[in-house]
């Protein structure tokens, strides 16, 4: 598996009535360019052809080659019903692929289940959680779950996971009682309960309040520091940009592209911002010089540059203030991840039927 | 760009202190039975098991009560279970008539709430997913809860025979007890045999644990599966009263329940109960496997 079909994804799978995308500036490169061999790369996650069609003859995941490289921080992003969900449930072990298969820590899943999943902390659609029980008796069940984990150790790992998640002080209080920011804690405690090669997160973020997510990413970097793997699904962009180091797009079960954030942003064209409030006069001078995508605004003009020489930027500011538009700012602004995913996918952030 | 090489470096920088080695752990033996115990814990620890075992545990006393009331009264006799006659000389008989009594009923719906719901209630919380990520092993969660559903039989049982052995202390006389067949035996003699006939009841429900556990296994919803098992006892008990179906009777799991009755013999005689016990092994064997092949095929997908 090399990087020629995933590149192929990005003009095949986009490729939905009305969701051309515009061609690919370079492809990417290879997520792990000496992987020739499906089994034998050191790809944390690995998927090739993954479909599952549920009963009913829903199409939740269609045809995934996915690769997530070991010590990645991987955002898994798609808009609602895309099939995140899906593919992490099948993953775990959790369902049955139709067809194709699926490596993590490089054994076969589901079969592998036994000796992978020990090494693998998982939070799958939001956490559940024995109501009758403390947050912390919570968490020794889900530990004693795990016949690789020592009784001894027990304790101590509990508290040090409640401990990490900030949920100590609430530690001996029934879960029932548990807010929805300290349930989706809890979760990610029982994720942390041993040290992990991977941690899939399956929208961690979830129904916390602003500084929870801010700690919960935090989490997330000082876990990936240690070496642990994160596969992050997510349909927040910023999230993405903020903590990811690479990711994957998911549209109607489909991969769009997958590659380093970096890379896909870069994708995005940067946009030429000017800031006036001479916004009519300012759009008939960026037109004559060939600035194209106008969108006027309050104050502001934006449109679409393309590549030209480093002179242009300049010469294109003289002009302005020669036609007398009374330049308050002006410059390129950077694409962001959201606007590589309109790109990407020809469509907005919208569920797919 | 920055962030492109940070994924570079695979996690060797980061904190210096120590961190736990991460990689494979060894399965070890007291990591296996942790979740046997801890399903025995969470079994209990639910107030619907209390509610449940206290149900069980009033009844001997309300019929102790009511026996009691009716051989004071003037109209002495009735057409009773056997028991309740000898229950006015000897308080011990108590513990037979409300084993009797709970047999065909409370019993039995007792255990088919807590085996019906053993897998179905948590795929219904979600908390299954989170135990088979552990990985709790579908094989060896499904052991834990049959385990588990044992073991409240067992605790069920033992609610009834305790209150009413307690309850038949208080109202009626304790003494030599006087077998079905006529013989006598001591006080610590028949004890013994009350011990031994609470443990051949328990070990009658263990057939329905199984079904309890099939079902569960077949809906995502908690309460479907505890209605449907509790109506199966039902209609198993109403089909198991028509004499046109001999044919099938001997193999309904109820079939063989009040054979217990026959400990109280002198000699013992075995002939029903090893059917009862043999019975209850076959509807062991089978809804496990069948719970079995179902658990470990089926998409968690709740
Ligand atoms: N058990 C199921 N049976 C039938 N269809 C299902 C089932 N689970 C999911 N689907 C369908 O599969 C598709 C993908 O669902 P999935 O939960 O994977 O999406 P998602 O990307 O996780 O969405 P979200 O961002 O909302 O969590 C959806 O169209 C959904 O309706
Ligand atoms: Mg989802």
């Amino acid at each position: 598996m090399t990087k020629a079909p995933v590149t192929g994804d990005v003009t095949e799978s986009a490729g939905g009535p009305g969701a051309e995308p515009r061609p690919a500036p370079a492809p990417l490169p290879p997520a792990s360019p000496t992987a020739t061999a499906f089994l034998g790369s050191d790809d944390v996650i690995r998927t090739r052809g993954l479909t599952k069609r549920f009963r009913g003859g829903q199409l939740a995941v269609d045809g995934l080659d996915l690769a997530v490289p070991r010590g990645s921080v991987f955002g898994f992003l798609g808009p609602n019903g895309s099939g995140k969900t899906t593919t992490i449930r099948m993953l775990m072990g959790l369902i049955a692929p139709t067809s194709g298969v699926a490596t993590v820590l490089g054994e076969p899943m589901p079969q592998s289940v036994a000796t992978v999943l020990p090494r693998v902390g998982a939070l799958i659609e939001g956490p559940a959680l024995y109501g009758f029980l403390s947050g912390r008796d919570n968490l020794i069940r889900f530990d004693a779950a795990d016949p690789t984990a020592d009784p001894r150790t027990r304790p101590q790992r509990v508290d040090t996971a409640l401990e990490r998640v900030g949920l100590s002080a609430a530690a001996r209080k029934k879960a029932r009682a548990y807010s929805l920011g300290m349930k989706q804690r809890l979760g990610l405690a029982s994720a942390l309960l041993q040290p992990r090669e991977l941690l899939v997160l399956d929208e961690p973020t979830n129904g916390l309040d602003p500084q929870g997510m801010r700690e919960i990413r935090a989490l997330i970097r000082e876990v990936a520091a240690e070496g642990t793997t994160v596969f992050l699904s997510s349909h927040l962009l910023d999230e993405i940009e903020q903590v990811c180091t690479h990711a994957a797009v998911m549209s109607r079960g489909r991969l769009v592209v997958q590659g380093t954030v970096a890379e896909l942003a870069a994708r995005a064209q940067g946009r030429l911002v000017v800031r006036t409030p001479d916004v009519a006069r300012a759009v008939e001078v960026l037109a004559a010089h060939r600035v194209t995508a106008l969108v006027p605004g309050e104050d502001r003009v934006d449109g679409e540059f393309g590549e030209r020489d480093d002179e242009a930027l300049p010469e294109l500011c003289a002009a302005l203030v020669a036609a007398g538009v009374r330049v308050h700012g002006f410059g390129l602004e950077r694409g962001t991840l959201e606007d590589a995913f309109v790109a990407l996918t020809g469509e907005g952030f919208d569920v797919a039927g | 760009m920055s962030r492109a090489e940070a994924a570079g470096g695979t996690g060797t920088a980061g904190r210096t202190e120590a961190v736990p080695a991460v990689g494979r752990r060894p399965r070890t033996t007291a990591g296996f039975l942790a979740l046997f115990g801890n399903e025995l814990h969470l079994t209990f620890r639910r107030m619907r098991t209390k509610v449940l075992l206290g149900i069980l545990a009033v009844l001997p006393v309300l019929i102790g009560v009511v026996v009691k009331l009716n051989t004071d009264g003037p109209h002495e006799g009735g057409g009773g279970p056997s028991f309740i006659a000898q229950t006015t000389q000897n308080g011990l008989f108590l513990v037979f008539t409300a084993l009797a009594v709970a047999l065909p009923v409370f019993l039995p719906m007792t255990v088919g709430v807590v085996a019906g719901d053993a897998v179905a209630g948590e795929a219904a919380t979600g908390t299954l997913r989170y135990l088979l990520v552990a990985p709790a092993g579908r094989t060896r969660l499904l052991a834990a809860k049959f385990t588990a559903g044992l073991v409240f039989c067992l605790a069920a049982t033992a609610a009834v025979a305790v209150a009413a052995l307690a309850t038949g202390a208080a109202l009626f006389p304790l003494g030599e007890v006087t077998l079905i067949s006529g013989d006598t035996i001591g006080l610590a003699d028949a004890l013994l045999r009350a011990v031994l006939v609470a443990g051949v009841v328990a070990a009658s429900l263990a057939g329905l644990v199984a079904i309890g556990l099939f079902v569960s296994t077949l809906t995502g919803s908690g309460i479907a599966a505890m209605a449907a098992t509790v109506g199966l006892v039902i209609t198993v008990q109403i089909l198991d009263a028509f004499p046109q179906l001999d044919a099938i009777r001997p193999f309904l799991f109820t079939h063989y329940w009040l054979s217990f009755s026959d400990l109280l013999r002198e000699p013992m005689y075995w002939d029903g109960v090893l059917k009862d016990l043999g019975l209850q092994a076959a509807y062991v064997a089978v809804f496990g496997s069948a719970a079995w092949s179902r658990f470990t095929s089926r998409d968690i997908s709740a």
